[in-house]
Formats: C-alpha cells, structure tokens, sequence
C-alpha cells in the first residue's frame, strides 16, 4: 500500500450546492501534499470529510488500506483555518485536555508536551492562559496540540497565517521535518511559495471538482512553455531579434539582468530544441543568461484555474 | 478516561472555576436571607404601626362595642364634632381616615352609602376590617329584626373537617394539601429556575467555542453530539453542585441567624401555609407544629415523588438544554440569541403559569393533565401535581412522551447543533435552521 489515503469518488452536497463533485485524490505515504483552490472551491469541505466532523454523501475514504472510522481520529492531527483554543482556560491544561481527546493517556501526553514545550523553548507558558498569550505564541501553542500525537496524517489549512517569518520558518522545517519521520501531510494554501517550496505533489481543486493532480514537478512539465530567458551581448541587437523571430517566438523580456545586454524571452517552436536556440544565440554574440522558464505554482494555479472555468 | 468523561469534566471545571460562579455561589444565599430579613423586617415595621381611625356615626347604629382597638387599627368616635369637621381633621393629617356612617331609612341602603375618607388610599386590609365590621353589624341587625336570636346562630355555629381519603387508603388533610401545593410548586420552580440558568449556560459556552474558534478543532477529536452531551452534562453537574452548596449554606445561615435574632425557624415555616390551613395545624396539634408538619410530610408518598422528581427534572433539563446548545451553536454571539430563545421560553414560563393557576386549584383537573401530558411542560407541571397523587397509567404515558419527545428533539437540536458550530457570518433564519435539518451527515 504506496498510499495513505485514497479518496474516491467523493460527493458532498449542502441543501442544493454540491460541494464536491466526484473528487478522487490519493495521497501517498510520507508525502507533503498540497491541496489547492480558490476560496470556496470545496477544500475545506474535503478536509471535514477527511476528518470526519461531516461525512461524504457517495465516495469512499480509504485510511491506511481501511475504510475511515471514528477510531482514526487518533491518527490525524489537524490544523484547522479557522482555529483557536480556550481562551480563559490554561496553556499546559488545555493542550493536555486535546491530547487526551485524542486518545493519548494524560503521563504520556505530558510527557510527549514536555518535549514540544522544550523545542520550542516556551515551558514558562505553562500556566499561563491563552488570553494572554500574543497570537503567534498561541500560534504555536496550536501547533503542538496538533501533532503531539504523533499522527500519520497531519491536515494544515494555511498552518502559516499569523506567524511572523521566522516562526513559520520553524513550521515549515517542524512540518518537514515530520514528514521525514514518517507523517503524510496535507497541506492546504493560497500562498504559492510555499506550495514551492513543501509540496512533493499537489492537486488543484475548482468549483467543487478537481481540475488537476499529480507530481509537482509533472505538473510542471506538462505545464511548461518551452520559452526561455536570454541575455545576449551582441553589437546589434535589432538585427539578432530579426533573425531570431525566423524561427522563434520572441517576446519581451519579464526580467532584469545586470549588465547592458539584450534580454528577452524566447519560445522555442515545435521543431526546434533549446540546443537549436543556444547554438543559434552563440554564434551571434556572447550568451550572458539562459534559463528555461518554469512555470511557477502561481502560474499554474491561475492559468488551470481561469481555463477551467 | 472516555472522551464524554473528559468534556464532561472540562466544562464541569470551567463552569466552577469561573469567578461569577464562585461569587455567585457564595454570595447568593447571603443576599436571599438579606433579602428576606429586610422584607419580614420592614412587614414587622409596617405591622406596628398604628392607624387612626375617627368615626361619623348619624345612624346611632354603632356603638363603642362595635369599634374595639386591634394591635394595628384604633378607633376613635368623632360623631359629636359631625361631617365636616372632622374630614378637615383628617385632611389636616391629624388621623389616618374618617369613617361616615349617614343616617339611612332602610340598613340596605345604609349598607351601600358608608363612605371612608382618607388622604392616602388605604389598604385592603384596612378596608377589608372596616367591611366585615360594618357587614356582621348590619347582617346581626337584620337577623334581629327577622325575630331571630343571634345567640342562637352562634351557637349554631361548627365548623366541620372533613376528612379526605382516597381509593389508596391514602389519607389527606387540609394542611396536607397545603404542603402538596408548597412541595408541587417548589419543585416546578426550581426546575424552571434551573432550566433558564444552566440552559443558558450550556448555551453560553456553546457560542464561546464558536467565538474562540476552537470549536473545529474539538470536533476533529470527537463527534458534535459527544461534545453537546458533555456539556449538558458538565453544566448540569456545576449547578447541581451549586444548588447543593446553597442548600447547606442556607441551612446554616438560617440555623445562625435564627439563633442570633431569636428568630423560630418553626415560627418561620409555619407562617409559610396559607392561614385556614394554619388554623388547622394549630387546632390539631395543640401546639406542636412541627411535630406535626413533619408526620404530615412523612405521609406524602416521598419515594415516589423523588423518583418523579429526578426523572422530570433530568428529562426537563436535558429537552430544554440540547435546545439551548441548538440556538448557540446556530448563532455567532449571544445579542444573536434572542429571536430562537423565546419559543424555548415560552413552554417553560407556560409550565410554570398553568402550575400556578390550575395545579393548585385542581390537580386532576383537564388543564392540568393535559399540561402534564404536553411534554414541554409536562416536567414542570407533573411535577407540581405528583403530590397529589398522579395514577402510574398517567404517569406512563406523560413519561413516555417526553422520553419520545426528549430523542426527537436532541436529535433535532445535533442536527442544528453539528451544522451551526461551523457556520459563521450571517445570523440564521429559521428557513435556513430547516435547510440545516436535511443536511446529510
């Protein structure tokens, strides 16, 4: 079994809106998976049904090989968006009542909070209540009682709003590092960067259905242009751009070099190669910058998005 | 520990350890006995104090003997100083009021032409003495003329009591019944008092966790209807710790001030049953009254009404509270709260008015039973007519209703409840609560 989690099929309707179309996502084991799409497309839905505080209406849901069951609860952690701790209620009892909810006994959970509240050097927040913690340091807080359980799965939805860049610097490391240790993660965002810079795969959900899944970097490929960026220094640089839209696509360059060479972004046309451009380009004059241009998660996810719909 | 044992006891925790909580428990049975002492204190000052009360006697009806001074009301004959004068007096704040007894051809018309002139308008006791005074003289005067000697219907006179049975063998009294109606009422009271409080409650820390935002993240753990349950019943168990704690701290109290004050608590309670009931204790027992309130309140069927008790007011809380855990899971913020509360409300406060109103007059009366069987009122109105005695087929069927009842509507309210924790934003209709029913799952 490669994956951890397979959904199938699944459909969510609320009243007349159907929330999830028939969406199919499978998430293999020590992954970091993004889960992406505009506001309202229906991730938060799938996240619930994930974690079962709403059941899907058809589909089925399949956790480590076994259909999902109340009993799993204990093996996902979630880091829900809309989130929050009691607020008049004590750090360290707090984080002790929601380990225990998920099924942790209370000697383990102190000791497994103890070891959280050491890493993150914040122990003298024991007994303090939330309402007078900052919001980043009840930001962490939140963090803790979502993996002390030491979950397969871990669901983060935005797990970055409201930390400063340094501290969700050391979430990022914290979730990846989880991951090499063995958690499959979810990871739900708008923040395209990030999605860069964690995801080993992604899937793009829109109005209800997935439009698109797979490797990151698949995705990439597929969704790639072909076009490069060039910075030439040659003594004229018209008549290169002449030559060069003979056989190229030439377009202006989106990108500053340092020196005073010609830039611009060429798209290579269905029979020529980069080999054929850069060999090109070398007997013109001395080849300053040459980069494929890699679609960005960001570009992907508009332009996926403004086909689809 | 299972997860409905760990809800329970965070929200029993939170709800104790709250500062309101703690004050309000302690400080509450001192400002009730504060209260009741300052009333009896100021009803004492009231009593004492002496109202004058002149005369006008044209009729020559009335003699001195019929005017006779009572601890609160003395009399004063002012015929001889006539009408005029002696409203001036009164007006002049010299007396309390002028009673004007007009000469009249016929005690008939006499009867409806007596006039009382005061500054302040009097009190109905005050002008219930003078009614019945002015009555039993007319009424003696007429028995006169009719031939008839007043020596003799006085002596006429007996009063019966009538001793109350029923097919049971169970055997009533008149103060019997006085402390049915007392037992009846307290426990419908404090039913609806515990209800509107601790509802309220469960429904408070509802809205907090939606407020708080914590709410998704506790549902990951455990299903909404554990979390519902859990509070209910971690609330419930705070007040009844409450109440337990207000229930020794009253005994207590009353137990010092009485001796402090010299205050007869037997005095006290007694004073409590309405007065022809009163009469009846004092001319059985010669004297000992609580000797006998107690052997009256060993005869109620004690067992049975406890049992009653604990089931109605379990059923009670639990319908009307998992509808209060509805309306604040369907609402961001308690201002939101109060177009849902007032159907929730108005059973409750309709228990307790029909309670009032027909229980006690009538137990087994129509209104009655079909209020105990309507199971919305059913535990605060049952309740004040178990005393009474209330048949076992009665009571099987008002309790399966409201167990029926009771499942409906907690299913009802986890419907309501599971969808609105995670809706924010716009306050909800009704329509929409309806939408929310047919969700799936």
């Amino acid at each position: 079994m490669n994956n951890l989690l397979e959904i199938n099929n699944v459909v969510k309707n609320y009243g007349d809106f159907r929330a999830l179309n028939d969406v199919s996502i499978h998430i293999p084991k020590g992954s970091v998976y993004g889960l992406l799409g505009p506001n309202g497309a229906g991730k938060t839905s799938l996240i619930r049904i994930i974690n079962q505080i709403t059941m899907a209406d058809a589909g089925s849901i399949l956790l480590d090989g076994e259909p999902l069951s109340p009993k799993h609860t204990a093996d996902i952690g979630y880091l829900p968006e809309e989130r929050g701790l009691y607020k008049s209620m004590k750090v360290g009892e707090q984080a002790l009542y929601l380990a225990q909810l998920k099924g942790l006994s209370k000697t383990e959970a102190k000791k497994r909070l103890k070891y959280w509240f050491d890493k993150f050097d914040i122990s003298a927040w024991w007994g303090k209540k939330i309402e007078e913690l900052s919001k980043g340091m009840a930001q962490k807080v939140q963090f803790i009682v979502t993996v002390m359980h030491n979950p397969k799965l871990l669901i983060f939805d935005e797990p970055f709003s409201g930390f400063d860049p340094i501290n969700a610097q050391l979430i990022a490391k914290e979730i990846l590092q989880l991951r090499d240790e063995g958690a499959t993660i979810i990871f739900s965002t708008h923040r395209m960067e990030s999605v860069e810079e964690m995801c080993d795969e992604i899937a793009l959900i829109n109005k209800s259905n997935k439009i698109l899944d797979g490797k990151l970097a698949d995705i990439k490929r597929e969704f790639r242009t072909n076009t490069f960026q060039v910075g030439l220094n040659t003594a004229n640089p018209n008549e290169v751009k002449a030559q060069l839209k003979e056989s190229f696509e030439v377009f202006p360059a989106d990108f500053k070099l340092l020196g005073e060479e010609m830039t611009m972004n060429v798209k290579l046309g269905e029979t020529n190669s980069a080999n054929d451009l850069l060999s090109f380009l070398t007997t013109r004059g001395e080849v300053q910058h040459f980069v494929e241009l890699i679609p960005s998660a960001n570009d992907i996810f508009i332009q996926a998005i403004n086909k689809n719909s | 520990m299972s997860k409905l044992t760990l809800i329970i006891k965070r929200e029993f925790i939170a709800k104790a350890r709250n500062k309101s909580f703690i004050v309000m428990t302690f400080l509450s049975p001192l400002i009730m006995v504060g209260m009741g002492a300052l009333v009896y204190f100021l009803m004492k000052k009231n009593d004492e104090k002496v109202k004058e009360i002149v005369y006008v006697d044209q009729s020559g009806l009335f003699s001195k003997e019929d005017f006779k001074n009572t601890k609160t009301l003395h009399y004063q004959d002012f015929t001889t100083l006539g009408v005029e004068e002696t409203k001036k007096k009164v007006e002049a704040g010299n007396h309390y009021g002028a009673l004007i007894i007009p000469k009249q051809d016929s005690l008939e018309l006499l009867a409806k032409s007596i006039e009382f002139y005061s500054k302040d308008s009097p009190g109905m006791s005050v002008m219930g003495a003078l009614e019945s005074k002015i009555e039993s003289k007319i009424r003696n005067e007429k028995l006169n003329n009719f031939g008839i000697d007043i020596a003799k219907i006085n002596a006429s006179r007996i009063q019966s009591d009538i001793k109350m049975y029923n097919f049971s063998g169970e055997e009533s009294s008149k103060l019997i019944n006085g402390l049915k109606i007392g037992v009846g009422v307290i426990a419908g009271y404090f039913l609806m008092m515990f209800v509107m409080i601790y509802g309220t409650s469960v429904m408070r820390s509802v809205i907090e966790e939606k407020t708080s935002r914590i709410i998704e993240v506790i549902v990951s753990s455990v299903k909404p209807f554990q979390l519902m349950l859990g509070k209910i019943i971690g609330n419930a168990s705070a007040g009844l710790l409450q109440f337990f704690i207000w229930g020794i701290l009253l005994f207590i109290i009353i137990t010092i001030a009485s001796s402090v004050f010299g205050v007869d608590v037997a005095e006290m309670q007694t004073s409590r049953i309405p007065a022809d009931q009163l009469e009846a204790v004092q001319k059985a027992a010669g004297g000992d009254k609580m000797q006998l309130v107690i052997q009256e309140i060993l005869r109620l069927p004690i067992l049975k009404m406890f049992i009653l008790f604990i089931f109605y007011f379990l059923g009670g809380y639990m319908l009307y509270s998992s509808l209060f855990a509805a309306v604040g899971a369907a609402v961001d913020n308690e201002t939101d709260t109060q177009q849902f509360m007032l159907p929730i409300m108005l059973p409750l406060i309709l228990g307790v008015y029909v309670g009032f109103a027909t229980v006690i007059n009538d137990p087994h009366g129509p209104i009655s039973v079909a209020f105990s069987y309507i199971p919305l009122t059913s535990p605060i109105v049952m309740l004040m007519r178990v005393p009474f005695g209330v048949s076992w087929v009665e009571l099987v069927i008002s309790m399966s209703l409201l167990i029926i009842t009771f499942v409906f509507m907690v299913w009802l309210a986890a419907k309501i409840y599971r969808v609105g924790i995670l809706m924010y934003g716009k306050k909800p209709t009704y329509k929409d609560l309806y939408k929310w029913l047919k969700y799936k799952g």
